[in-house]
């Protein structure tokens, strides 16, 4: 892709010697790409920019922006307490789940491929809540696992275990929102496992040959040969856990019982701010309190942050499109 | 993967070649086979259970739903139509189909075009566009949510879902990104055959490439559909303060806010919201999965 554009899709043909790009042949792509490329400009570039003027005024989208210099980036390094409160549960949410997400897959996915009888049964049902509108799913939590009547503590009684407040307690509503995002983990399941279908059987049959028990030729065979798989879903968990926001919102909403539209003052972060993520910090920043400026300098730091993982991925693909040219 | 037994060899017993080494490996096989399909059943179970708790809870009566059962002592389907009665449940359909079929014909208009550039095309600076797309891709809907509503505030168009609807007709990254890796699977030949006939690349694209990539096509329009409906933070940003403009989704959030404690009726309403999305993954269940698998692997 990147070592020879020119050639790189029409290997192999004889066109590629006598269609050669003439003069004026970038008005047809320009053509084609017109729309993106406007798309990108208004609804990217320009917002992008904009997004750094702003991080340094006050601004509250009635009077005019005032310049103010690095006064939102000092604030928000050393005088927002709640910044850091909501960057350590973002931070929180982003390791624990990228971690718990894979290796429950992972998992999942193992015990998948091997099922002979009723494959597709068991694939729509284990797909069907990543299905569910986020919304949804997190009214549904929140139902399960309310401390009273919830299904889920109705049931660790029976087993002699009280369970805990779940949503209520600070202690345990982002364990819960955990427990709530591996249930929506479905997408990835399916795409590790289309990972581990496409391992070539020979090298199963190698390896017992070579007389590798199952566990052996999962961690040899199998975990070296979807790694590429793997990689995606730890990019793809991180910016899900960087945008972490709808459940949380929902969640604290619905758990503190406030009567008003989630994502209200009063609900927000409930409990003790243990659900106070930092897009939901941004959020509320920019659009209950509107200082714009403030949230212009969160959103900096959150795309900084984001950018690291992005420029990681694009590496990657590249890497992989060469690896394709090669083979 | 050699030794797993297929279910025909248990129901015949594979008799044909009798010997201890075999009925071992055999009884082995079919042990494993009990054990596999247990611990999906139970993950299955696992997975399915939440929803099936959802759905009895929406048929309680009012004071069940307060009680830690969790069969329904009597069936009140009538909870749904106290749902409907309650909030205007049609108005919100109606504003979420409006957003996402909106949202999947402009995707569609502006992404096919710039996705044949991206994949057939040869021009300079392609694959510096493509990266920024993909860029584009990667930045967290909250990042550019302050300048850009600032931007639809300007031109009034805040309190509606217009400013989620419109970009799409100009761009829509992730679509960009995934239908180019479709575009990619087509063999060259083919459009090398399009050409000697004298097609030029909109021909091509229409007759040749779209096509060929009907299934990939549908997956992402799927994917937008899904995306804009499940979407929260967009109406919730544009249309939060306007009820009239509200989606599913976002009356969904509020819905418990207004019925207390009422968890009967709040389950009915989950149910309501999620059936849709449901209904249109049985049906288009292949296309989903293969979208899926194309993300992750090419991706």
């Amino acid at each position: 892709m990147t070592a020879a554009p020119r050639t790189t899709h029409v290997a192999g043909s004889t066109f590629t010697r006598w269609i050669r790009p003439r003069p004026g042949h970038w008005i047809r792509p320009l053509a084609f790409m017109a729309p993106a490329l406007a798309g990108l400009a208004l609804f990217v570039a320009y917002p992008l920019l904009a997004l750094v003027y702003y991080s340094f005024t006050r601004y509250d989208l009635l009077n005019t922006p005032v310049w103010v210099g690095l006064r939102n980036y000092v604030f928000l390094l050393w005088g927002d307490p709640l910044a850091r409160k909501a960057a350590f549960n973002t931070v929180w949410l982003v390791v624990i789940i990228t971690v718990l997400r894979l290796v429950f897959a992972t998992g999942v996915a193992a015990v998948l491929v091997r099922v002979r009888n009723g494959a597709g049964l068991f694939r729509t049902l284990i797909y069907l809540p990543a299905l569910a509108p986020p919304v949804a799913a997190t009214l549904a939590f929140t139902f399960l696992f309310n401390p009273g009547t919830g299904p889920v503590n109705t049931v660790l009684s029976w087993f002699g275990v009280s369970g805990p407040l779940w949503f209520s307690d600070p202690a345990w509503a982002k364990p819960a929102l955990t427990l709530l995002t591996l249930w929506a983990s479905g997408e990835l399941i399916i795409i590790i496992m289309a990972g581990m279908l496409d391992v070539p059987g020979e090298l199963y049959e190698a390896a017992s040959l070579d007389g590798a028990g199952s566990v052996r030729r999962f961690w040899h065979v199998t975990l070296p040969a979807i790694t590429p798989v793997l990689v995606f879903g730890v990019i793809n968990s991180i910016i899900l856990g960087l945008q972490y926001f709808t459940q949380a919102v929902v969640a604290a909403s619905v758990a503190s019982g406030s009567a008003d539209i989630a994502g209200s003052r009063r609900a927000i972060g409930y409990p003790d701010n243990s659900t106070l993520t930092f897009p939901v910090w941004l959020y509320q920043q920019g659009f209950h309190y509107y200082n714009m400026g403030y949230a212009s300098a969160m959103s900096i730091a959150l795309f900084v942050v984001s950018t690291v993982f992005t420029v990681f991925f694009v590496h990657r693909l590249r890497r992989a499109s060469h690896a394709e040219e090669v083979a | 993967m050699a030794t797993v037994t297929t279910p025909a060899d248990v129901a015949s017993g594979s008799t044909s070649r009798p010997g201890p080494a075999h009925r071992r490996s055999n009884r082995r096989g079919v042990m494993r086979w009990i054990a596999v399909h247990s611990i999906a059943l139970a993950l299955g179970l696992m997975f399915v259970l939440p929803l099936v708790f959802v759905a009895l809870t929406a048929f309680m009566s009012d004071g069940q739903a307060l009680t830690a059962d969790l069969w329904p002592r009597s069936w009140h389907p009538a909870n749904f139509a106290e749902v409907f009665r309650t909030a205007p449940l049609l108005r919100y359909l109606g504003n979420s189909m409006m957003y996402s079929l909106l949202a999947v014909a402009g995707m569609l208009l502006s992404s096919v075009p710039a996705a044949y550039a991206l994949a057939r095309m040869r021009w300079r600076g392609r694959q510096a566009v493509f990266l920024v797309i993909i860029a584009a891709m990667m930045i967290p809907p909250q990042v550019l949510s302050v300048p850009l509503y600032i931007l639809w505030a300007r031109l009034h168009l805040t309190g509606t879902l217009w400013p989620l609807i419109l970009p799409y007709f100009l761009i829509d990254a992730f679509s960009i990104f995934l239908l180019r890796q479709f575009f990619l699977t087509v063999p060259q030949s083919y459009l090398d055959a399009a050409r000697v006939d004298g097609c030029g690349d909109l021909r091509t694209l229409l007759r040749v490439l779209l096509p060929m990539t009907r299934p990939g096509i549908a997956a992402i329009s799927l994917f937008c559909f899904m995306y804009t409906w499940n979407d929260y933070f967009g109406p919730l940003l544009y249309a939060g303060e306007n009820p009239d403009e509200w989606t599913l989704s976002l009356a969904l959030a509020s819905f418990r806010g207004a019925h207390q404690v009422q968890w009967n009726l709040t389950m009915a309403a989950t149910v309501v919201v999620m059936l849709p999305v449901i209904l249109l993954f049985v049906l288009a269940q292949k296309s989903f999965v293969r979208g899926i698998t194309f993300t992750g692997v090419k991706g």
